[in-house]
């Protein structure tokens, strides 16, 4: 059992979601962001998406450039996304990178692979990368035990639905509206359909991302989803309150995935 | 090659889909409508009639008699994209994929723009056909080309200009994958090159194929032979796609595409993936790439705001690969001397992007006669992509021709032009 598939199930018997908590490394630098993550960790944060920084990040809201911007432009480096994961792995949460596509390209898929693993990460969200662009980075994977994690969205055919679902482990993610992350006042009411028409295709847990800020929220997608994933407003908490500001954040919104409201 | 890409939008190991999964349905569908379109002789005729009364195609070849001496003696061709209707080559896309829109029951377009070519384009078919248009344009190049962004509003397009990153065609780009992300259901996203995720850089040359058939064809109406050599600029490679690509089984015909050198590619300085870069991934597909160790977008260096982009289309990465076409960088003050020549010799003022074509048109020919060839046996053509309106204010100051006071008021002139909603 891998240790996503193990929280997944430990989380079940709990009747309760799984929290998953989105900072970039670098913002506001290496040892404020690496701080921030493992105090989200000790605050309730299930599982940790390091986020890699990159220069053109296609799906993110204003947010979440601005703190990739200001992590390169303070001279975070692969290595840094590196050092930072097996920093996070060591509070012993499952630890995933999200990361673009180009950066891995350039590391050479399977030696980042290998890095990954050798600093104790457990897999891998790729947002520009569609499984059938992938069939060596899966070989990859399998060959060292990690997880691939693909998106769904609101647009995904079922068919399309169905190959995410046979391709991943660990979970799916439904990036559940179309557009770029960023908080949401309103949560989309698509997003409990499209884990419905998940759940038709595949037994694997499903992740919703959807512009979660506040334990209310945590608590309204925890009633139909099986884990909540928190970016934008951990990344605005740790811009404007700090570590402190992240930690309050975090057991908030931990305390939401344990209080599922379902209807 | 004219088989390329594969189903799955593959040149070799280049293109393919490296994009958000929310945008796989509607390239998907666009692929569809596509093919269908390329066989449909209805959608092909209304095409046909919109080149030929919109646009003003054919465009004419010119021959070029007082350029040749500047080129070894080479005789020079021009094929004359810069009077189709709009400017540029970036109208004969435009007009195909408006078509598509129509077609796909979408009534919103958005566009990327460096030069502002290519927003003017889109902006012109949006009117004709009436689609809400936005486009996103770099700040810097709403600075450096701000006619064209007076000639969008005038069009009745919303200019967005894009504050983020590098300020220029990388990052206009970005904006309007996020807009597209967002509102793909209604909306389709007219690429402005043969970049991007496929099925684009197949559909884009698609619709850019007519300028090589026409010039072919003129080339051989006018001279009695195919030409020795083809050249073009390459931003994102579509004016050189159009053109080369009825002449890639032509093997007697050399294929040479001019990229930005910007302050000499040796500086790294400049906007010459093909020349200087490596393969990765930017903006949907691999190809070659202006990148960092890590991977991260580099900088680019052009005084040419539609050249000024660190990728390149997938199809013209094959192309180096396999040696069919060769690249070379051409650095900026080679470009506008080129320009001031062209200006000169011809009473063509052409756009600074196409300027690269010249200079490098002009060192292929003497390099052939410096080998030895007899320059009376050599025919070349060059890819006059566009005309150089957008670009006096930009020329004026580079040759000084314009005095301390007359800069000071066109400065009042931008400023006042960006104030504009
Ligand atoms: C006149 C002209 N030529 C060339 C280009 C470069 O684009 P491409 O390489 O796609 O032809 C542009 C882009 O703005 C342009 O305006």
């Amino acid at each position: 059992m891998s240790q996503l598939d193990e929280l997944f199930a430990r989380c079940r018997t709990e009747g309760r979601a799984a929290l998953v908590g989105y900072l970039p490394v670098g913002f506001p630098s290496y040892d404020a962001s690496v701080e921030a993550m493992t105090a989200m960790v000790e605050a309730g944060v299930d599982a940790v998406e390091v986020g890699m920084p990159y220069s053109d990040p296609l799906m993110e809201g204003p947010v979440i450039q601005a703190a990739h911007q200001a992590a390169l432009d303070a001279g975070t480096r692969q290595a840094d996304v590196l050092r930072a994961v097996e920093a996070v792995a060591a509070t012993g949460a499952p630890t995933l990178v999200m990361g673009y596509w180009n950066p891995v390209h350039r590391y050479g898929f399977r030696r980042w692979a290998q890095a990954l693993k050798d600093a104790g990460g457990v897999g891998a969200i790729t947002p520009d990368l569609i499984p059938e662009e992938a069939p060596e980075w899966l070989e990859a994977c399998r060959a060292l035990d990690l997880d691939p994690v693909f998106l769904v969205a609101p647009s995904s055919t079922d068919e399309r639905i169905a190959v995410v679902g046979r391709t991943n482990r660990g979970f799916v993610y439904a990036a559940a509206v179309m557009g770029v992350t960023g908080a949401r006042a309103q949560l989309g009411a698509g997003a409990r359909d499209l884990v419905a028409r998940v759940r038709a295709q595949t037994d694997l847990p499903v992740g919703v991302g959807i512009g979660v800020s506040t334990g209310e929220q945590a608590a309204e997608v925890a009633g139909f989803a099986d884990a909540v994933v928190v970016g934008s407003a951990l990344v605005t908490a740790l811009q404007t309150g700090g570590v402190d500001a992240v930690r309050r954040l975090a057991a908030e919104l931990a305390e939401g995935v344990r209080s599922p409201v379902r209807n | 090659m004219s088989e390329s890409p594969d189903s799955s939008g593959h040149f070799g190991a280049y293109g393919g889909r490296f994009v958000p999964e929310a945008l796989v349905a509607a390239l998907d569908e666009l692929t569809a409508a596509h093919l269908a379109a390329r066989t449909d002789p209805v959608f092909t005729a209304e095409l046909d009639r919109l080149l030929t009364t919109y646009a003003g195609r054919p465009t004419p070849l010119t021959d070029a008699r007082r350029l040749s001496e500047h080129a070894g003696g080479a005789r020079i061709l021009l094929k004359r994209e810069d009077l189709a209707h709009t400017g540029s080559h970036k109208i004969n896309n435009v007009l195909g994929q408006a078509l598509l829109t129509k077609q796909m029951g979408k009534q919103r377009v958005i566009a990327e723009t460096g030069a502002g070519q290519h927003g003017v384009a889109t902006a012109t078919a949006c009117a004709l056909f009436g689609f809400d248009c936005t486009v996103y344009m770099g700040e810097e190049d709403t600075r450096r080309q701000a006619l064209n962004v007076a000639r969008m509003r005038l069009l009745g397009a919303e200019v967005i200009p894009v504050t983020s990153g590098t300020r220029t065609l990388k990052d206009a780009t970005n904006e309007a994958m996020r807009d597209w992300v967002t509102n793909v259901e209604t909306t389709h996203y007219v690429i402005g090159s043969v970049v991007g995720p496929h099925p684009f850089p197949m559909l884009v040359r698609d619709f850019q194929r007519v300028i090589g058939v026409e010039a072919r064809q003129q080339c051989l109406d006018l001279v009695g032979r195919l030409p020795d050599a083809v050249v073009a600029c390459v931003g994102g490679g579509s004016n050189a796609m159009g053109i080369f690509h009825p002449f890639l089984e032509d093997a007697s015909v050399a294929l040479i595409g001019c990229e930005a050198g910007g302050d000499g590619v040796e500086t790294g300085r400049h906007a010459a993936p093909l020349t200087a870069g490596e393969p990765g991934v930017l903006h949907g597909a691999r190809s070659y790439l202006m990148q960092d160790e890590d991977g991260q977008t580099a900088e680019t260096t052009s005084i040419s705001a539609g050249l000024d982009y660190p990728g390149v289309g997938p199809e013209h990465a094959l192309l180096r690969d396999s040696g069919r076409a060769t690249y070379t960088g051409v650095a900026d003050a080679w470009a506008m001397q080129a320009l001031d020549t062209l200006a000169k010799s011809e009473g063509i003022l052409c756009a600074i992007e196409t300027a690269h074509a010249f200079a490098g048109a002009c060192d292929w020919g003497r390099a052939q006669v410096a080998a030895g060839k007899d320059a009376r046996d050599l025919v070349i053509v060059v890819n006059t992509s566009g005309r150089g309106d957008k670009d006096v204010d930009t020329a004026a100051r580079w040759f000084g021709l314009v005095t301390g006071e007359e800069v000071a008021e066109s400065d009042l002139v931008r400023a006042h032009e960006g104030e504009q909603p």
